[in-house]
């Protein structure tokens, strides 16, 4: 099966519905591990409509911009990784409502 | 080389600017404050004879130092106007002035603040030779109000009294009414002639239309009332009573013998305007009149040493301005001039008698210091004397005479009759005063004697009293040829009964303070006195009329409005802008599922707002 015969509305609304199940864990999920799983699926769903675009447009940009997100993920959740250690570590949770300390 | 004359001012201000910032043991601050004012006497002195050897043509000198700003073609100077006017106010201020400064040398010798009065008085000095220098209305305004400004200060000398500060308020304020009017005054001479350049706006005024002096006339009555301010002439004259708080000496040189004549000298500098003006000369008349017998009469219960002094200044500004109001121009000069030099004599001799009578000023306390104190009783009686203006042997009878004839040949019999009467009561209060302090039973025993740089002062003073009567002012280049000096009328019975009535004042002094009963103590006590003796006493009740009148309404109306309705609006604002923060910082949680939700919630917002707008 062509790629190319998709059309560029079905992916985009693939790309939609991976984006808004990832936002919708971000929001509902406490345990701070699931949040940042959600967040690279938010991350995966835009990377998607960038490839989805590049094909339909045939240009290379749509591929550069999901090498860079890639990169941008990866280091996001090493750093993620890393502080949820700490907080683990620190205060012996990962629930986030109960992780309130900046409260204004 | 007449240039000299703008050292004048520099040197006191050098004066107080060095006691000011140095610190320095109390003897050197005496030798600067008095070193600086004698310099510009002798700066002044040599000027004067500079001028008068060689008097400019066209009767005054104008010198300019530099411009003060430069505003298009508004370019108010640094210069100096020097007539005959200037330099016999000149004279007086640092003369005086100076005598004085020694004279407060040995009189404040026990005090703290020695460097700081010195301080004061030295800008005073300054001020007021800027004042009479100026040749243009701004920097007259200056100097105007550098000398309010030192007279509140010194009022306030003694501040840990809070009826001094009080005292000092008083005096500011009500003389504020006055130049608030003064400086609309000026405003209106600056509309008219579009120049603040004193010369040029008198000879406008002389060259102008006579027909329309509606204009003169309103700038007239609003000079007259910032000099009734600054004169304590009526009715702002409560001020002066109360400015009896400060240091004797201060009440001598500043509310005796020069800053309260600062009405007359600018009423005389400015006089074209009042001549082409004749309700505001009449205005001025009235004015000295109605002050001279309602202070006069207060005088003549008061029981306060001072206070009887100051109530005999503002009756003896009151001739002045009578003078000024019949076109008695030099007369007028002439009794500042002897006036200030009598007064001065007097309040310092007063300074000496509460100075060694450890500050008592109740006059029934003193009594009998004839023998004890001569030195002290000679001044006084000279100065009694001229005040009284005892005929032919006093400076105050030669000058007196000139403005009361000058009110007789001006045809205005009320206003003569009314300065005779003055001239008899001036002559039974200062003989009273001078009855009660130094005859009868002693009271006190003075415990200090007054050191020689008090007695210098007295006694050159006591000598310019009597022999002041004899100096012919100069002044026929600058003003006016006066009503006193129209020669075609007899004034023989006029002289002859002007000589007498001092003389019948002394003696119905004599008889009823002297020999009668009124000169016991049981009058001085303020109960059990008749009640127009108390109303009298209190100065016509005028400090209680204008506390019913004016200050009680005005402290009312502050409290009622304590909250300021003007600032509701701005106080409402910020209210407005704290309660939404309060709301909006509500949100802020610590909750980061909220927080993510709050930013969907935002961004959903703001897309479909760009996709659907």
């Amino acid at each position: 099966m062509n790629a190319a015969n998709i059309p560029l509305d079905h992916l985009m609304l693939l790309a939609c519905l991976i984006f808004v199940i990832g936002l919708v864990g971000i929001m509902t999920r406490r345990n701070v591990l699931y949040i940042l799983m959600s967040l690279e699926i938010v991350l995966n769903a835009v990377c998607l409509a960038f490839v989805a675009a590049g094909a339909h447009w045939g240009e290379a940009d749509g591929q550069i911009m999901f090498l860079l997100i890639l990169t941008l993920a990866a280091s996001e959740v090493s750093v993620g990784l890393g502080l949820i250690l700490q907080i683990h570590r620190k205060h012996d949770t990962l629930d986030m409502d109960r992780l309130k300390e900046l409260k204004g | 080389m007449l240039h000299a004359i703008g050292w004048v001012p520099l040197f006191p201000l050098l004066g107080f600017l060095v006691l000011v910032f140095v610190r320095m043991p109390a003897r050197l601050a005496a030798w600067v404050g008095c070193g600086s004012v004698g310099i510009s006497a002798l700066v002044v002195f040599a000027s004067a004879l500079m001028y008068l050897q060689a008097p400019p043509e066209d009767g005054y000198q104008a010198i300019t130092y530099g411009i003060w700003m430069s505003i298009g073609n508004f370019q108010p100077a640094f210069s100096v106007y020097v007539d005959t006017l200037t330099l016999i106010m000149l004279s007086i201020i640092t003369g005086v002035g100076f005598l004085i400064h020694v004279y407060s040398a040995g009189y404040m010798v026990d005090d703290d603040g020695y460097a700081r009065y010195f301080a004061y008085l030295n800008l005073f000095i300054a001020a007021m030779s800027v004042l009479v220098l100026a040749d243009n209305l701004l920097l007259l305004f200056l100097g105007w109000e550098g000398v309010g400004l030192c007279s509140y200060l010194l009022i306030g000398f003694w501040y840990r009294d809070p009826e001094n500060g009080a005292a000092a308020r008083k005096a500011f304020v009500v003389t504020r009414i006055g130049d608030t009017a003064m400086t609309i005054g000026f405003l209106l001479l600056f509309a008219h002639f579009s120049t603040v350049n004193i010369p040029a706006i008198l000879a406008a005024v002389v060259n102008a239309d006579t027909t329309d002096t509606d204009v003169y006339v309103l700038i007239g009555l609003l000079l007259l009332g910032g000099a009734v301010g600054k004169s304590a002439q009526l009715p702002l004259q409560t001020w002066l009573p109360d400015a009896m708080a400060g240091p004797t000496p201060v009440s001598a040189l500043i509310h005796a013998a020069t800053m309260v004549t600062a009405g007359v000298y600018l009423i005389a500098r400015l006089h074209p305007i009042f001549v082409q003006a004749p309700l505001a000369m009449h205005a001025v008349a009235w004015v000295g009149l109605l002050t001279l017998l309602l202070a006069g009469c207060s005088a003549l219960v008061q029981v306060d040493i001072k206070r009887i002094l100051a109530y005999s200044t503002i009756s003896q500004i009151g001739y002045m301005f009578l003078g000024l109001g019949v076109g008695a121009w030099s007369a007028s000069i002439f009794h500042l001039m002897t006036h200030a030099f009598f007064k001065a004599l007097l309040f310092l001799s007063a300074g000496t008698v509460i100075f060694c009578l450890h500050h008592k000023q109740n006059i029934f306390d003193m009594g009998g210091l004839r023998t004890r104190m001569p030195l002290t009783f000679i001044s006084f009686v000279i100065g009694c004397g001229s005040l009284a203006s005892l005929p032919y042997i006093t400076s105050g009878f030669y000058s007196k005479d000139e403005i009361l004839l000058g009110a007789y040949n001006s045809g205005e019999a009320l206003v003569f009759w009314g300065g005779v009467a003055g001239a008899l009561i001036t002559a039974v209060y200062s003989f009273r005063l001078l009855f009660i302090v130094f005859f009868g039973d002693p009271h006190t025993t003075p415990d200090k004697s007054p050191s020689l740089n008090m007695q210098v002062p007295l006694v050159l003073l006591g000598i310019l009293s009597v022999l002041g009567g004899a100096i012919h002012l100069p002044l026929q280049n600058v003003l006016p040829l006066g009503t006193h000096e129209d020669s075609a009328h007899d004034h023989t019975p006029i002289s002859v009964l002007l000589a007498v009535i001092p003389l019948l004042g002394v003696a119905l002094a004599w008889f009823l303070f002297k020999r009668g009963r009124l000169g016991s103590a049981a009058w001085g006590q303020a109960q059990g006195a008749p009640s127009l003796v108390s109303f009298w006493r209190k100065g016509w009740a005028f400090d209680q009329l204008y506390d019913g009148l004016l200050v009680r309404p005005f402290v009312a109306l502050a409290n009622f409005n304590k909250k300021d309705v003007v600032d509701a609006l701005y106080h409402g604002i910020t209210q407005l802008a704290q309660w939404l923060h309060f709301q909006v910082s509500h949100t802020q949680t610590g909750n980061v599922r909220w927080y993510a939700g709050a930013m969907v919630f935002g961004v959903t917002l703001l897309t479909s707002a760009v996709v659907f707008l």
